[in-house]
């Protein structure tokens, strides 16, 4: 990312990372070549696709109620000199793969292996949203959560202490209201900033399970990590191996899992099929 | 990552060391499992949630609530529904009318002449300009002026209607009679994409896990009317049931009949349902959570502008690419003569006794093959094909063209003039609604289900159905009108 601004005007406007926002570029459709890859996950109808279009230009249809988006959605963006592909997901409540939407969700953030998940969340209930947030927190460490429907957060007489909650989950958190474009810059270098790196997320992982439980996932995690040296979620692997998970089973038999301890080259991601429903 | 004091042994490294190790923890670990992890996780979310929120504030008056306890009411949540998609038909129908008699007039009457006497002027041989000016231009310009205005007024307010969170109290209202009828309750959600495109219904689907569930909601889709055919039901119904009453009681009873159509859709689906839970489908009902999403004023310029650009010029667009080689191919089997008469009057005169039979006739049977391929041009190939039998097309330069000077650009007195009666104004309604889906959501239906046979059923059971509904229509009204 560079701050260098070749027109002589040195305003503090231009010298702020944020000033890039302006600078944003929707592409749209148009998404070869990238250099990141983003996925947008959350709970149904908490704004994923405003937020989606908002970034692309792309309008795909939103509507106020959930379930809306059932197709996988892609488009493009340039920031910062960037291409950002993005993937919007079907919204879940959770990740355990109970139904297809879960799966297909689950398995894009795993196996997808996208630089940066971006976990939109409903501010006004904030609580459920978390379920799924601290879902993704286990699979992957480079998330960024975007705290949206501000607005309505505020019209219900709701305040949130991002800060608190950036603390306590241990990544970026920004809050936007996206219908009105409000806390799309501070996003949109949120995101640059864990995709390049400069951000280095310490998730917060689920801790209270009883003791019991607690200690044997450590146990087959430790196991995991031997099998397969550098995963970055073992952890949560161990979980679904416990939970009886036969897709996640499938991929450490095959060595899936394998593919996930080294950084996945372009073309790697391109071929991570997106199952969309029943349709594959 | 790992704070727990570790055990001394050093695991095995091999993946199935590590499948055999997980089955055997997972057997000692108990069924309790998921749920203890789960609740963990909720635990954590509430805590931080907690940690993280402020209530300033208490709103003096919760909105949301109020509207959801009228809305969602055992007493008044039908009733409301009701009263609400009739007042938005009625101002479509009303407001509808007269912007469609003024682009009829310009398309028809003033550019359509204006285009023929142009061709005459520069020597074009009548064929040509046959084939495209009275064959694909005028087919077009009648999509246009019967589709446009209806479009453009009914859509923005169905999209409003979504955009401020109506319609999924919608689907909680009928998720108990969709129990009822063996069916998933998500199945109102997928029904309501349909009244947008059956083919987007048919995609929604995809939201309901089980497969039986979802086959009963695909197959059963097709009896929301969608974009194509809400023009037809609201044209037909202004035009002979709003005629019935005296004028100022014409815009909602026309409402009323559209009304009484879409709902005649929903006990259809739900009839269907019902039967095919307990016939081909049977099988359990899953259950579901529905999230009421809280009300959002919607931003209205928006929302009026991308659903003009997204839903109505989309939707238009479709239409005229259908229509133009529709209008060809209905130009070519008027004009081209087999044995003294044209190719389309012997298919019309062919299909007339069964059309009769059905309180319809043969120029309507061959307007639904037509326009297979989208619904939205079964009005215009009518009343093209309705000039070609009546014969009150302009003599000399050939048969099938949409242009009569002496009517007043109006549709009543050209469907008159074809032997329209009440009986076929409402046996068309009830055809539009009950009849094969169009060759895109079939397309669909196929992709989706992967099943030649599924797909036939979801095909052929609605025509079936449309033609005994028809038949047994036209039958009691002859014999008690």
């Amino acid at each position: 990312m560079s701050n260098l601004n070749p027109q002589p005007a040195h305003s503090s406007c231009e010298t702020c990372p944020i000033h890039h926002a302006a600078g944003l570029k929707k592409l749209g459709v148009d998404m070869e070549n990238w250099d990141y890859v983003v996925a947008l996950a959350g709970n149904p109808n908490t704004g994923k696709s405003t937020v989606f279009n908002a970034l692309t230009g792309l309008r795909q249809h939103t509507g106020n109620w959930p379930g809306k988006t059932v197709t996988r959605a892609e488009g493009g963006m340039v920031y910062a000199g960037s291409r950002y592909k993005l993937v919007d997901l079907p919204g879940t409540y959770s990740l355990l793969a109970s139904s297809v939407d879960e799966e297909v969700a689950r398995d894009f953030i795993l196996f997808g292996q996208p630089d940066v998940t971006l976990v939109v969340v409903d501010a006004t209930r904030l609580q459920r949203n978390l379920n799924l947030a601290l879902q993704v927190l286990e699979i992957t460490d480079r998330v960024v959560v975007c705290l949206n429907l501000m607005d309505e957060a505020r019209r219900h007489g709701l305040q949130v202490d991002e800060r608190r909650l950036a603390r306590d989950l241990g990544v970026p958190v920004v809050p936007t209201a996206a219908r009105s474009e409000e806390g799309l810059p501070e996003l949109l270098q949120a995101i640059h900033e864990v995709a390049t790196g400069a951000t280095v997320c310490k998730p917060y992982r689920v801790q209270s399970e009883p003791a019991a439980l607690k200690q044997t996932v450590s146990r087959l995690a430790m196991q995991i990590e031997a099998a397969f040296p550098g995963l970055p979620n073992a952890r949560w692997v161990a979980l679904r191996l416990l939970d009886g998970d036969e897709r996640i089973a499938e991929a450490v038999r095959k060595g899936e899992l394998g593919d996930l301890t080294r950084a996945r080259t372009p073309e790697e991601t391109s071929a991570v099929p997106v199952p969309v429903g029943l349709d594959s | 990552m790992m704070n727990t004091p570790m055990p001394a042994t050093i695991p095995s490294s091999l993946p199935e060391d590590v499948l055999a190790q997980a089955q055997t923890m997972r057997r000692s670990l108990g069924y309790d499992f998921h749920e203890q992890y789960v609740e963990a996780v909720y635990t954590d979310a509430a805590r931080i949630a907690d940690r993280a929120v402020v209530l300033t504030d208490k709103p003096r008056f919760d909105w949301d609530r109020t509207i959801d306890r009228l809305v969602t009411s055992r007493i008044w949540g039908f009733p409301l529904m009701l009263l609400l998609f009739t007042l938005v038909f009625w101002i479509t129908i009303s407001g509808a009318n007269v912007p469609s008699a003024m682009l009829a007039t310009l398309l028809v009457d003033v550019i359509h002449p204006a285009l023929r006497d142009g061709a005459a002027a520069i020597g074009l041989p009548w064929w040509l300009s046959g084939f495209f000016i009275d064959g694909m231009y005028l087919t077009t310009a009648w999509v246009v002026s019967v589709m446009l205005p209806p479009m453009a007024i009914f859509f923005p307010m169905f999209t409003l209607l979504e955009d401020f969170g109506y319609l999924p109290r919608v689907a909680f209202n009928l998720d108990g009679m969709f129990k009822k009828a063996g069916a998933h309750g998500k199945q109102a959600l997928s029904m309501m994409m349909g009244y947008g495109c059956n083919a987007a219904g048919v995609v929604a689907t995809r939201i309901i896990d089980s497969p039986r569930e979802r086959l009963i909601a695909i197959i059963t889709n097709n009896f929301s009317l969608c974009n194509g055919r809400w023009p037809t039901q609201i044209i037909l119904a202004s035009l002979f049931i709003g005629a019935l009453v005296p004028a100022h009681l014409a815009g909602i009873i026309s409402a009323l009949a559209v009304v009484g159509i879409a709902l005649l859709g929903v006990l259809l689906t739900f009839l269907v349902s019902w039967a095919l839970s307990r016939t081909l489908l049977k099988g359990e009902v899953s259950t579901f959570s529905l999230e009421l999403p809280p009300y959002r004023p919607p931003r209205f310029w928006k929302t009026l502008y991308t659903s003009i650009i997204d839903r109505t010029l989309i939707v238009l667009w479709r239409a005229v690419v259908f229509a133009l080689p529709a209008g060809a191919v209905i130009w070519l089997v008027s004009n081209i003569h087999v044995g003294g008469t044209s190719v389309a009057e012997h298919v019309i005169g062919f299909l007339d006794p069964f059309g009769m039979l059905l309180g319809m006739s043969g120029i309507i049977l061959l307007a639904y093959v037509v326009a297979i391929p989208a619904n939205e041009i079964v009005v215009p190939t009518i009343l093209m094909l309705t000039v070609l039998v009546t014969g009150l097309h302009d003599a000399g330069a050939g048969a099938g063209i949409l242009f009569e000077p002496e009517s007043e650009g109006t549709l009543r007195p050209l469907l008159d003039a074809g032997g329209w009666t009440l009986l076929t104004a409402v046996n068309v309604m009830l055809f539009s609604l009950v009849h094969n889906p169009c060759s895109t959501t079939i397309y669909t239906i196929y992709k989706e289900t992967g099943s030649a046979r599924w797909t036939t059923v979801a095909a052929l059971l609605p025509v079936v159905m449309g033609f005994g509904l028809t038949f047994f229509v036209a039958q009691i009204w002859r014999l008690f009108g």
